[in-house]
């Protein structure tokens, strides 16, 4: 068990790759990433499918040890998975539980729980079991529980790509809120460019493996953002570019 | 009350054509008693109080058997899921065990146990023990990995891990294991106490035969049958917990 404090406003979480690269059985799948991520940053990788986004998440989250460089992650790390990453024998409140571990008083954890559910609308549903709730209700169940007590960097594994277009435009509306709320610092990998243009304040386009960074991309503009926003467009635009999928008429 | 009826009515038509079977003279008497006779050595062995004695001798063999089975397989089961190099070398004798029909075991029980209640006991072990330790091994094996990465994250370490990760995650193929060997066990009790015991189920069968009272046997497999249906009942109750559901209904 481990004991920390709150985080309501600040944030500390901050992560750093440095010329880190990474390969199985002599394939070159991570060339030479170096990646500052500020703290309370939103950062989204987003590339080709196969591109290796899915190691650098796991070099991110320790699961996986580079073959060279270092990564330096300060905070507590958390991940969202694309679906399943709820423990099924667990109910709604339960799961969500699991991130308020660390908080050691129990009135204050039922308090925190009690806010939880109603930033993601499922107070009516705390008893519920992941197999009984929708796609999209699950999700904003993980959003919840990465968030509780003590975390300060968020790994998001696309996990919004699962769900139906339409869910998943209301889902990245969700995470904008409850980020501005509780904000942490997050690492958020997609093949979705409009989602990326989307959530980001910064975009790092990758490119075919061996990954590297080959384009970076600050977005600046408020949350909440609609796809149709001039910022949005102008950005899927140059993204688009990027990956060599613009067409030119 | 709907769900009943069609079983109700199988029910039925096979003991009409049991009577029938009898009556009409298909099988001879001496090698098929029809239901009156049945009906008539059942009031016979209760007032006797043999089967009820019996059914309790058996049942407690059963219990005793299976739950130092179910007592020590399971952690077994937990530990080997989590260890590959180990499980790959427990594995053959582990199938080796599971292959060996527990009847086989019937001299060296007899051996070392000599008569009573020791060599069922021991029978019902060797029945269960390997295939529990199989089932739970296989399902940790093959519990999806994101969940022990979740776990991870949020520090769920040794003990903990454990008893709030691996143990629910396999708790509905657990729950179906053990009512999987719980049938064996019936079966093998039977068997076990026509050689190793002086009462019980199988030992009245037994005594029925020696006596060519086929009446009796078939009150007695009436018994086996009900009891062992009932006892898979309140198993079956498992199923229906909460946080076990989710295990058979996707």
């Amino acid at each position: 068990m481990f004991v920390g404090v709150m985080k309501d406003s600040r944030t500390t979480g901050s992560l750093l790759l440095d010329k880190v690269a990474h390969g199985y059985n002599g394939l070159q799948v991570i060339q030479e990433v170096n990646l500052a991520v500020e703290p309370g940053e939103l950062v989204v990788l987003v590339g080709p499918s196969g591109c290796g986004k899915t190691t650098l998440l796991n070099l991110l989250s320790g699961f996986l040890t580079p073959v060279s460089g270092t990564v330096r992650t300060e905070g507590l790390v958390r991940t969202v998975y694309q679906q399943d990453g709820l423990f099924p024998w667990l109910t709604v409140a339960e799961n969500i539980g699991m991130g308020l571990r660390g908080v050691a008083d129990k009135a204050r954890r039922e308090q925190e729980l009690r806010e939880l559910l109603e930033l993601i609308h499922l107070e009516r549903f705390r008893d519920h079991y992941p197999h009984q709730l929708s796609g999209g209700m699950r999700q904003r169940v993980e959003l919840a529980r990465v968030v509780a007590g003590d975390s300060d960097i968020l790994l998001m594994d696309e996990p919004f790509s699962a769900l139906d277009y339409q869910t998943r435009i209301r889902m990245r509306q969700e995470l904008g809120q409850l980020l501005e709320k509780r904000p942490r610092t997050v690492v958020f990998v997609t093949h979705d460019i409009e989602e990326a243009a989307v959530l980001a304040d910064r975009v790092l386009v990758l490119s075919q493996r061996p990954t590297r960074i080959v384009r970076e991309l600050s977005v600046h503009a408020p949350r909440p953002r609609n796809p149709t926003d001039d910022v949005v467009v102008e950005a899927s635009r140059a993204i688009l570019e990027e990956l060599g999928l613009q067409v030119h008429r | 009350m709907k769900k009943v009826i069609p079983g109700l009515l199988v029910f039925i038509v096979a003991l009409f054509i049991w009577w029938l079977a009898c009556k009409t003279g298909f099988f001879p008497a001496y090698a098929l008693p029809s239901p009156g006779e049945v009906l008539l050595s059942f009031k016979e062995e209760f007032r006797a109080g043999r089967l009820v004695n019996d059914v309790v001798a058996s049942l407690w063999r059963v219990f005793v058997g299976y739950y130092v089975a179910a007592f020590l397989a399971i952690p077994m089961g937990l530990w080997l899921g989590r260890h590959r190099r180990v499980r790959s070398a427990l594995l053959p004798m582990l199938n080796f065990f599971r292959f060996l029909s527990p009847l086989a075991w019937i001299p060296f029980a007899i051996l070392w146990f000599h008569i009573g209640d020791k060599p069922a006991f021991f029978l019902i072990f060797m029945s269960t023990f390997f295939p529990l330790v199989l089932t739970v091994m296989s399902a940790v094996a093959t519990i999806p990995s994101i969940y022990f990465r979740v776990a991870h994250d949020y520090k769920y370490t040794g003990w903990e891990l454990l008893t709030k990760v691996t143990f629910p995650a396999v708790l509905p193929q657990l729950i179906t294991g053990l009512r999987v060997t719980y049938g064996i066990a019936w079966v093998v009790i039977v068997a076990a106490e026509m050689v190793g015991c002086q009462d019980g189920l199988g030992y009245g069968i037994w005594e029925a035969r020696n006596g060519l009272r086929l009446d009796s046997a078939v009150c007695y497999m009436i018994v086996i049958g009900l009891i062992g249906m009932g006892i898979d009942r309140i198993l079956y109750q498992f199923t229906k917990l909460s946080n076990v559901r989710w295990g058979y209904e996707r």
